[in-house]
């Protein structure tokens, strides 16, 4: 019948070899694309806009993450460096002060004993705080003398149990162990862990809701090419293509634009947090994404814009029918 | 080609547009659907690209059962019917040349045979040197043709028309009547809907009259 043959001479269905079929497919999808960047590219000032609220909602926790990591990288490195401040009777005279530092140093599980004389301790807290003069009317040196012990453990658990073993010597008066804050930090950067994924996920849902948003616009301002080209024989398939690329651009081009301005603001940042590292004479420098979460942000936003226009697509178009 | 039996059409709210409507119309065949505005002449051709569905009967296309089509075969259906509208339904943002391209890239046709077939239907309703015009900047007749080439550019076995000539005056009429009969003269199944009683009577073909919703002349006529 006609109907056949004319379908032979044209689509290539079932009777072809394989690869022209995907080629076709392949074409098709590559037309879709493209046609898709180029609508975007039509309406410039537009398109920015969209793009913009859709790059610094996804660069809200990108860059939240990045200061997080940063952070986790300052403290992870304080860890091992937990202090034990002895502070000794006001009676231990300099001489057992020096002595109980050479015990101390000999004993497993000690790293490190450093001796600070009431004089030291002065001096040093004198130029630190500015209160010199208030210390000269004092007349006496109120501060004691401090060994402080640089243990060869880690775990807040030893760490722990040996504070407590020097702090049982005679001649300590307080045992100060230098972990409580640490641990407190961490605790505080679980909880920071946690307030970063409960703010992703709300932007990740708000730019799901602005790609929809844009893309049910996109099906209404061509509602009648949806009907003409559902009139002329258009599947589903063909008809949902170019708005199912144009969430996925919308996505990909905001999460690039996220990755600009996360950039972008630890450039700014850099000069500033060298400077202060410098002080704290430590060799830390602020890190950016990296290749990893660069990669988990482009892949994330091109999925979030293509869930939003899937969402859209899903909900307008099938309500638009020839009549 | 076509086929109805005992087809009805009620719409939604109660109107009921056609009353047991039954007739054949065979391959290769041309003929003219009138009546009075109203009569139903859209309805029954919407029902042959599956645009509405029957309330009862059965409308067969090639054998094809339309009324019961599933969802996703409608595209297959659509794209071996050409349809000229009325009102054109060109695209307004797109050149002639991609409105007539249209159908030929839903089916999945790409690359130079895309150019080659658009310019054939273009030179047979006179519009060549039109391509890169803006259905915009083209008079009702020429905006006509543009939507006849889009509806033969893929060679469709039928092709239905609702109201070709419905603003043109008489003479371009005539030429888009007889552009329709060189069609039907290769051998597609040709169906039009039109007031136009006297150009219908010069054309000297089969005639379906509806009244009402009712077939009153034409059914039982065969090719
Ligand atoms: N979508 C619809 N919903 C409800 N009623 C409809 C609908 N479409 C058509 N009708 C009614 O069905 C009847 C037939 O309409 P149809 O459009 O088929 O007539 P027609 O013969 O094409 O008329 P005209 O010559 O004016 O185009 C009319 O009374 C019309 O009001
Ligand atoms: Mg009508």
């Amino acid at each position: 019948m006609a109907a056949r043959g004319e379908r032979a001479a044209g689509a290539a269905p079932a009777g072809r070899p394989r690869r022209p079929r995907l080629r076709a497919w392949l074409a098709e999808h590559r037309d879709a694309a493209a046609g898709s960047l180029r609508r975007l590219a039509r309406e410039p000032l537009s398109s920015l806009m969209t793009l913009a609220v859709i790059g610094i909602a996804l660069a809200l926790p990108a860059g939240l993450h990045v200061l997080l990591a940063n952070a986790q990288a300052v403290t992870g490195g304080w860890r091992g460096e937990a202090r034990i401040s002895l502070f000794l009777e006001r009676g231990v005279d300099p001489a057992r002060a020096r002595a109980l530092r050479r015990e101390l140093a000999a004993r497993p599980g000690v790293r490190a004993v450093e001796l600070v004389t009431p004089e030291q301790a002065l001096a040093e807290f004198r130029r630190l705080s500015g209160f010199g003069d208030a210390l000269d009317a004092l007349g006496e040196n109120p501060l004691p003398a401090t060994l402080v012990v640089t243990p060869a453990a880690s775990d807040p658990e030893a760490l722990v149990a040996l504070a407590a073993r020097l702090r049982a010597l005679p001649e300590v008066e307080a045992a100060q162990l230098d972990l409580e804050w640490v641990r407190r930090l961490h605790a505080i950067l679980a909880l920071a862990r946690r307030g970063v994924a409960v703010v992703a996920a709300l932007l990740a849902a708000a730019v799901l809701l602005v790609v929809g948003n844009t893309i049910r616009l996109e099906i209404q301002n061509r509602r009648e090419e949806i009907v003409v080209t559902k009139l002329i024989g258009g599947t589903d398939g063909f008809i949902r293509r170019p708005f199912l690329y144009s969430g996925l651009w919308h996505g990909l081009l905001g999460a690039a634009l996220a990755w600009v301005l996360v950039e972008g603001a630890l450039a700014l940042l850099a000069g500033p947090a060298a400077r202060l590292a410098e002080l704290y004479a430590s060799a830390w420098r602020p890190a950016g994404l990296g290749a990893g979460a660069s990669l988990a942000l482009l892949a994330g936003g091109a999925a979030l814009g293509l869930a939003g226009a899937w969402l859209a697509v899903a909900r307008h178009l099938r309500e638009i029918e020839p009549a | 080609m076509i086929e109805f039996h005992a087809v009805s059409k009620r719409y939604p709210g109660g109107k009921e547009a056609l009353r047991g409507v039954s007739f054949r119309l065979g391959h290769g065949e041309m003929a003219f659907l009138t009546g009075h505005s109203g009569a139903g002449k859209s309805t029954l051709l919407k029902l042959i690209a599956c645009l509405e569905r029957p309330t009862s009967g059965q409308v067969l296309v090639d054998g094809l059962n339309v009324g019961r089509l599933p969802r996703r075969r409608i595209p297959q259906l659509r794209r071996r019917i050409g349809v000229v509208f009325q009102d054109h339904r060109l695209l307004h943002d797109r050149t002639v040349f991609e409105n007539v391209a249209l159908p030929l890239h839903v089916a999945g046709h790409r690359g130079p045979e895309v150019g080659r077939r658009v310019r054939a239907a273009l030179d047979q309703v006179g519009l060549l040197g039109k391509e890169r015009a803006y259905p915009v900047t083209l008079s009702g007749g020429e905006q006509q043709r543009v939507g006849i080439a889009r509806a033969v550019v893929n060679r469709p076995p039928l092709l239905l028309a609702d109201e070709p000539t419905g603003n043109l005056d008489p003479e371009l009429s005539r030429e888009i009547m007889a552009l329709f009969a060189r069609f039907n003269q290769v051998g597609v199944t040709v169906l039009i809907a039109t007031h136009d009683i006297a150009l219908v009577e010069a054309m000297g073909r089969r005639r379906l009259v509806l009244r009402e919703g009712r077939l009153v002349e034409g059914a039982a006529e065969a090719a």
